[in-house]
């Protein structure tokens, strides 16, 4: 957690009172990000990670409760006033959400969507906006980008409609961009089109990226760094390269064997990882993994692990039976 | 969109045709004969049996339909056997007041609603909210005759700031006729904007949750343009709808007010047939109205159409 | 201006809330409404003046030992008139749409179940009722069949068809598809036994709800009807027909015109208020409305 970092997250909390009683969204978590660089949050659905991203961007829904630090470029986020945010958001600190059919407004223009960005924070005129629009159209790979500024969303495929998402994100050249699940919501085929584009667009800028997703494959050869979260914590977190060599935390090992492999034979049954995540809820006392982990012994079940280093400084880890070299993965 | 038009349009057909039926089997029910009615003291049964030979009421009810129909499709509504007017002419006369107040009280009533709406909205379940939105309800349970009473009470009784009764055509005087029209269109109104009040907040706060608004905030756009552009202006399409849904109850509203308020509209023209048994005119005036309630429906809708891109561009 | 951040996710905490503070209101509504039942199901045995008797000497007179409510522009007794007028607003009120329910919830029902030509039919048919505003159809109706209870609660019980089918029909589209009906079907059940014993203890719930609010329309609109002296015949006393001879002395005597307004307008809030109530207990997605 160097001071140098653009994004750092402090020990941030966050509960969600519900019906059925407190629900901790995010438990205690810590990343930094630094300036131009790549971190991939991944996790199964449920597990925090979209709680954490709009903790980052301070839109947690009322009831929710932010407790920690989220500094960014200097700034404690939760603490600044309401016009300041507003100003930092959209110009420095940009999002592309997980669904395109939801994510643009049904009745705005394309245009009007890409341009109110840069007249909001570049103080453009419209011409010159429309201008800058036509051009982020086309970095983007939409082709006919001035047809496009009058459409609407629902004339478009879902891959342009992330694409105009992505290049409303873009728009005002932001520090730090955070990409939340950007590819689960469209075909297969486009994924890699729309992940290609933001690693592209990535390098070109400068910007740092926070990827968030449910796929290891989508952060391997993407990113710097992985964060691991499982029931609202970080379980692992490493520099990409070490923990595709060596995956310490079983969690993560187990969502590595639940992606479908190219080189398997026809019909291999996919391992997928038996059980649920945790009632949020009621937690555990022990390791949330625990229940589900094949490695699970002792006290697992009443203690809590924490995320500390072992052999390398930079990777961490939460598991008292962290899975070692050799073993069979 | 013109398949979207010529289907809807190809759909009026059957409708009007179905109206005109079931307002001349309406008609029908009249006990006795219209006959009678007419002669009412001179009815000898002589005269009774020639007046049914000259309206052509001894044929069979489907022909009389026909008749009546072929009539009607020349512009022939009939004439009132009481002042000689024909119902053409009678409602030509009227419908401009009735427009006027229905306009008026749409107007107003919009004006109440909208703006309370997006204030609650905004502040869904705050104190604000909580009060308006009851207060909401309990207009609703208010019936137009209630607030047309206590109205004229509080501003013509006590008050004397407006006149309770009486019409001046606005192109006589403008300023009298809108005196006049003041207390009629607020009744109107006041029935109109929990409707519009309670449909437009909860469409809003639905819109607010949208993952649109989340990005329109996550882009530093400002709270006023992210509320009136990015929030109203989906739901302003439910403002279109309820306008339409309303202007059933605004017409049925539009009779009690003219009725009580004495302005010379179409209400009045058709309560005033009842009162004098004038059925000419009160068939004719019913099937014009109806008529022109199934033709301001399919407008509404073409403007729904108009309005909604998705539609617009053949995404039913 | 930070009331926009107020509002996300603002309607899940509004539920609970609403039904809290309904709950109070609930509660003397429903005490309301048993006390004007009460007394318009008692009105023969209480100790109270004729409500058609006249006294010319005693017009328009003020509360008092003899007349609690005064008397009327007749010298009738107000108070027994508000009384036997809540017998017309709960007769025609109730009867009309037990009339919608039962052919507009056995239409929906099966217009819902059996789908096909005769759903169109009989939305098709509906559609054509609903083009008449309601009030007017109401009115040339009466005009033409003449005045009397039996044809205004025929009228507006016709009048109320349309919207206890849309009820039905919605509610018998959901459920045709459910387990437990297609179970049913499995098992060889009979249609009638489908639709009288699967699907029918499910759509009476929010028909029933509905219930209550059209029973709020319809004294609004009998109100109306009799306002403007075309509902209930005199020298009947029904509320709005008290409220149309009441306004002759707006100027003298407001409270003729007021209290039976009040009587109708507490009276009806009362039904939606329970109708709202009982609609979202029913109503899983319950928004804002």
């Amino acid at each position: 957690m160097s001071g140098a970092a653009l994004l750092s997250v402090e020990n941030a909390v966050v509960d969600l009172p519900t019906p059925r009683g407190n629900l901790r969204a995010v438990d205690h978590v810590d990343l930094a990000v630094g300036a131009g660089k790549t971190l991939g949050i991944v996790g199964e659905s449920g597990c925090g990670k979209t709680m954490l991203s709009r903790a980052i961007l301070q839109l947690l829904p009322k009831k929710a409760k932010l407790s920690g630090r989220v500094m960014f470029d200097g700034q404690d986020l939760p603490a600044l006033p309401a016009e300041k945010l507003r100003r930092l958001r959209g110009r420095s600190l940009a999002v592309v959400f997980q669904d395109p059919m939801t994510s643009l407004n049904p009745v705005l223009t394309i245009g009007t969507q890409l341009t109110e960005t840069m007249q909001e924070h570049l103080e453009l005129d419209l011409g010159k906006a429309r201008q800058r629009a036509i051009e982020l159209l086309a970095a983007v790979g939409i082709p006919a980008p001035e047809q496009r500024l009058s459409q609407y969303p629902h004339q478009l495929s879902g891959g342009m409609r992330q694409r105009v998402a992505i290049a409303v994100a873009l728009s005002c050249e932001p520090k730090l961009l955070i990409a939340d699940e950007p590819t689960t919501a469209l075909d297969v085929t486009i994924q890699a089109q729309i992940l290609d584009l933001l690693a592209r667009e990535q390098q070109r800028r400068h910007m740092a990226m926070i990827i968030i997703t449910h796929d290891l494959g989508v952060v391997a050869g993407r990113t710097d760094e992985v964060a691991v979260m499982y029931a609202g914590r970080v379980v692992e977190r490493a520099p990409t390269p070490s923990l595709f060599k060596q995956m310490r935390m079983p969690y993560t090992e187990a969502l590595l064997a639940a992606l479908p492999k190219l080189d398997a034979a026809p019909h291999t049954p996919l391992p997928a990882i038996s059980g649920r995540p945790p009632d949020p809820t009621r937690p555990l006392k022990g390791c949330s993994f625990s229940p589900r982990c094949r490695y699970s012994a002792g006290r697992c079940g009443t203690e809590k692990p924490h995320l500390s280093a072992a052999e390398a400084p930079d990777h961490l880890y939460a598991c008292f039976h962290p899975i070692t070299a050799g073993a069979d993965a | 969109m013109l398949f979207f038009v010529a289907r809807r349009l190809l759909y009026l057909v059957p409708v009007l045709i179905a109206v005109s039926v079931l307002t001349f089997v309406i008609a029908s029910l009249l006990p006795g004969d219209l006959a009678y009615v007419i002669l009412g003291d001179q009815a000898t049964p002589e005269n009774v049996a020639a007046l049914r030979h000259d309206m052509g009421l001894d044929l069979p009810i489907w022909q009389r339909y026909f008749g009546w129909l072929w009539q009607i499709l020349q512009g022939d509504f009939g004439r009132s056997f009481r002042t000689g007017q024909t119902v053409l002419q009678a409602v030509s006369e009227r419908v401009p007041v009735s427009f006027e107040l229905m306009i008026f009280a749409e107007l107003i009533g919009l004006a109440i609603g909208v703006p309370l709406a997006i204030a609650c909205a905004a502040k869904a379940g705050s104190a604000f909210d909580r009060l308006m939105t009851g207060s909401a309800f309990g207009m609703l349970s208010v019936p137009t005759f209630l607030s047309a009473i206590l109205l004229i009470y509080l501003f013509a009784v006590e008050l004397r700031w407006l006149p309770a009764t009486g019409y001046v055509p606005f192109t006589e005087d403008p300023i009298a006729n809108l005196r006049f029209m003041v207390l009629p269109a607020l009744t109107l109104a006041l029935a109109e904007w929990p409707g519009i009040m309670r449909v437009l907040r909860s469409d809003m706060i639905a819109a607010l949750q949208e993952d649109y608004i989340a990005l329109a905030k996550a882009k530093g756009l400002k709270p006023s343009r992210i509320l009136f552009v990015h929030a109203l202006k989906p739901s302003s399409l439910t403002l279109v709808t309820i306008t339409g849904i309303n202007i059933g109850r605004l017409i049925g509203g539009t009779v009690i007010v003219e009725t009580i308020f004495a302005l010379p509209g179409i209400g009045r023209l058709l309560v005033g047939a009842i009162y004098t048994r004038d059925l000419i005119i009160l068939q004719g005036v019913v099937l014009l109205v109806a008529a022109g309630f199934v033709i301001m429906n399919f407008i509404v809708d073409m403007l729904y159409a108009v309005l909604d891109p998705r539609i617009r561009h053949g995404h039913a | 201006m930070a009331t926009l951040e107020l509002s996300l996710d603002e309607t899940a905490t509004a539920p609970p809330k609403r039904g809290r503070r309904l709950g109070t209101l609930f509660w003397v509504a429903i005490g309301w409404m048993l006390l004007v039942f009460a007394v318009a199901i008692c009105a023969d045995l209480l100790p109270l003046p004729s409500p058609t008797d006249m006294d010319m000497l005693e017009r328009r007179a003020p509360f008092s030992a003899e007349h609690w409510l005064g008397t009327d522009g007749l010298g009738r007794d107000e108070l027994s008139r508000l009384i036997y007028g809540a017998r017309i607003s709960l007769i025609v009120g109730l009867c009309a749409p037990v009339i919608g329910l039962v052919f507009g919830g056995a239409l929906g029902m099966l217009a819902g179940y059996f789908r096909g030509r005769f759903e169109s039919i009989v939305v098709g048919s509906m559609d054509v009722l609903l083009a008449f505003p309601p009030l007017i159809l109401a009115l040339a109706v009466t005009a033409y069949l003449g005045q009397s209870i039996f044809n205004l609660t025929c009228i507006l019980g016709v009048l109320g068809i349309p919207a206890f089918m849309r009820v039905a029909r919605a509610a018998t589209l959901s459920l045709a598809r459910r387990e437990f009906v297609i179970a049913a079907q499995a098992l060889g059940a009979t249609h009638a036994r489908i639709l009288l014993r699967e699907l029918l203890p499910n759509v009476l719930l929010p028909l029933l709800a509905f219930f209550l609010l059209a029973v709020a329309v319809t004294i609004v609109v009998e109100g109306a009807l009799s306002f403007l002296g075309l509902g209930v015949p005199p020298p009947i006393s029904s509320w709005g027909s008290m409220i149309g001879e009441g306004r002759e002395s707006l100027d003298v005597a407001p409270r003729l015109a007021f209290l039976p307004a009040i009587a109708m307008f507490l009276t009806v809030l009362s039904f939606n208020l329970i109708g709202d109530t009982m609609r979202a207990l029913t109503d899983p997605r319950q928004g804002a409305l």
